[in-house]
């Protein structure tokens, strides 16, 4: 076993922030200390992958295609109805924080677009209504 | 081992799960033990079947039954008259056009492929090391260990042709050669699963249905080429076939298959999995190899090449999730089996994501060389809602569009790479009428620009004005020098860029230029988008004009 790569530490740091889904400035500088990194060098990384937040999100991150398959398949009127619904536009995390939309290149589940996944759950054959009542659920469930 | 009356597989593939299939195999679980039946039937959860816009799906044998589109509230009929009285329920089974049922095999989707790579997915348990061997899984790492000396195995898989299936289709075996010839202690082993051209979901779907065989061929590659060490990249957005390849390399661990002294030879071979975090240049060779070190995901200037100067500075062989899957076969089969499938220069299979405008939508394999009409029409089953064919996107966002008029052309490396398109590593998205070919290339664009990395000018700036020269055209601004402008730019990126992202990034542009020139003069002169997708403004004359009328 090798030790960790820096992305893996990353995402070890990030998913402990169930509720802000990002890496904290603290936890990050304690890292880089920890293994003498340049803090420069984990700031790069972790702006480099859009997986990575170094700002709080959302307590659930919503990542959406608009790519050819799902955008043949009408994803845009999902994504607004969806921005719609949520008061927000890619990028940005609802008034009650429960939400975070992002922009995903490829889910590849283009047999069954448009898709979108939300966490680790992905839902496809989505239409404007299935998706806002995804999110509906959702949110009675938390 | 236990005998059962009923076999019930239930597909487990991503998208199926997604459609429903997970609560459908709860509620059939569910009716079955309610009947009393859990000792007659059994039912497994396989990996992709491969007709995804029929999920969820089962396969119920004996017979061979084919169930689609299933819903949770299907599974108590299912059992009470099918497994029970032996009555299939004719109005959830696949139904053709001509009022027939047939069963898997007769199933034109199917009866047309040819399966090497997805010859377990959607047959075996993907969590059960024991199914996979069974269907001789491990038998061709088994082989080299017991028969073959390192260069023989080279050899083998120079002498099938194999060539890369990720895209660019380097011959494999060569690939393998230059590692095992570099003097190195440390090599590495390296499957790239970062699969992210949009359209394609063919790797995800091989890991998720059998990832053994990935796991396999690795190991065959690294007896091969002396390599003791080895890495599958996965991208973050495929949590199933992540899961899916922890189990698989746990189990292949405690049986000995994976780590020291392999069936009790003096190979070793381990093999650990990196998870990227969302960048598609990650798919490039060389950012893929700074992504597993965790750093920046960037390309570097290539020489040198992997095989001599790759993970960590070492020998590495860098190849496709497909690339492998082929590998078991080739040896176990032989070469000469091989190079019996598919043409003399392209010998072998390719799986295909199918998708977009056509009836069946889905994963399928067929042997190269076939023509894509024999794939839409034949497998694909044509065009939904009698629409006329367009054209199929092949190779993503660095391929380009096959139009009606080559729908003919053999599929192959070099065919494809002739009429501006490219094999690419298996999306293949098919349009109709409806779609508009400045639209599907400005989109292809959006995402180029999105994702590149940023290290080098040509593909950070270059793509980003060929988008807004492509905004103004399907805005109805578009001016008479634009397509000039666009073919110079993008003849420009391709020279220029670092990395294979951006030398291919400008081809759906030129491609859709190439074919449908038409189209883009018509948004250009006449402003007006004929497939009825571009939101086109009046031009300003045409304003003035009616703004007369009214006044007048």
């Amino acid at each position: 076993m090798q030790k960790k790569s820096l992305i893996e530490k990353l995402h070890d740091l990030q998913d402990s922030h169930h509720q802000t889904n990002h890496l904290s400035k603290e936890e990050v500088v304690k890292l880089c200390e920890q293994d003498s990194t340049p803090l420069s060098q984990a700031y790069g990384v972790a702006t480099f992958y859009t997986m990575f937040s170094v700002k709080p999100r959302g307590r659930h991150i919503i990542r959406i295609c608009e790519n050819q398959s799902c955008h043949m398949a009408d994803a845009v009127q999902v994504v607004d109805e969806l921005k719609k619904y949520l008061g927000i536009e890619f990028g940005e995390t609802s008034s009650d924080g429960l939400f975070t939309l992002e922009h995903s290149s490829c889910l590849g589940m283009c047999s069954i677009a448009p898709c979108m996944m939300i966490d680790e759950h992905p839902y496809g054959n989505l239409t404007p209504s299935k998706a806002i009542e995804i999110v509906q659920k959702m949110k009675a469930g938390v | 081992m236990k005998i059962y009356r009923i076999h019930a597989l239930i597909c487990a593939g991503g998208q199926c799960i997604t459609a429903g299939g997970d609560s459908f195999e709860e509620a059939l679980k569910h009716a079955i033990k309610e009947k009393g039946l859990e000792d007659e039937i059994q039912v497994v959860e396989t990996g992709c079947m491969g007709a995804c816009e029929k999920g969820p799906m089962m396969v119920v044998y004996p017979e061979g039954v084919l169930y689609v589109h299933l819903k949770p509230s299907d599974a108590q009929e299912i059992v009470s008259e099918h497994f029970l009285k032996g009555r299939p329920i004719q109005r959830l089974m696949w139904k053709e056009a001509d009022g027939n049922f047939p069963t898997l095999d007769q199933v034109p989707f199917f009866a047309h492929q040819t399966k090497i790579v997805l010859r377990n997915c959607g047959m075996i348990d993907s969590e059960s090391i024991e199914e996979y061997i069974a269907r001789d899984g491990y038998a061709a790492l088994a082989k080299v260990l017991s028969s073959m000396k390192p260069n023989q195995v080279v050899e083998e898989i120079k002498k099938s042709g194999l060539r890369g299936r990720g895209g660019a289709g380097f011959p494999t075996g060569l690939k393998w050669e230059f590692t095992a010839r570099e003097n190195s202690e440390m090599k590495y082993i390296v499957t790239n699963a970062d699969e992210g051209d949009p359209g394609a979901y063919m790797d995800r779907s091989v890991i998720e249905g059998d990832p053994h065989t990935i796991i396999e061929g690795m190991a065959i590659a690294a007896y091969a080429v002396g390599a003791t060490q080895g890495y599958i990249y996965c991208r973050a957005e495929y949590p199933i076939a992540i899961k899916r390849l922890h189990i698989a390399l746990r189990k292949a661990k405690q049986v000995g298959l994976l780590g020291k002294n392999i069936l009790g030879s003096d190979f070793s071979f381990d093999l650990e999995i990196r998870i990227g975090a969302g960048a598609f240049v990650c798919g490039e060779e060389t950012a893929l190899l700074n992504s597993i070190e965790g750093k920046r995901g960037e390309p570097n200037v290539k020489p040198p090449y992997p095989s001599s100067k790759g993970l960590y500075g070492k020998p590495t062989v860098i190849n496709n999730v497909e690339t492998f899957a082929n590998v078991p076969f080739i040896i176990l089969e032989g070469a000469e089996k091989f190079r019996k499938i598919g043409t003399e220069s392209n010998p072998g299979t390719k799986v295909f994501s199918l998708a977009g405008k056509v009836i069946t939508t889905g994963l399928i394999e067929v042997p190269l060389g076939i023509s894509l009409r024999r794939i839409i029409y034949d497998i694909g089953g044509g065009i939904p809602d009698g629409k006329k064919f367009k054209g199929a996107l092949m190779g993503g966002p660095s391929g380009g569009v096959v139009p009606a008029s080559k729908l003919d052309t053999p599929i192959d490396f070099e065919s494809l790479n002739e009429i501006g398109s490219m094999m690419g590593s298996g999306g293949l998205i098919v349009m109709d009428e409806d779609s508009c070919m400045v639209d599907i290339a400005k989109y292809f664009l959006k995402f180029t620009v999105d994702e590149s990395c940023g290290k080098c000018t040509p593909c950070r700036e270059g793509t980003r004005q060929m988008l807004t020269i492509l905004e103004r055209i399907t805005s109805g601004s578009g001016k008479e020098s634009d397509l000039n402008e666009l073919e110079c730019l993008a003849e420009t990126i391709k020279l220029t860029s670092l990395c294979g992202l951006g030398q291919s990034a400008p081809n759906p542009v030129l491609s859709t230029i190439r074919w449908f020139r038409d189209e883009y003069e018509a948004h250009i002169r006449e402003h007006k988008c004929i497939a009825n997708v571009c939101v086109m403004k009046a031009p300003k004359s045409e304003v003035k004009k009616r703004a007369k009328k009214i006044t007048h």
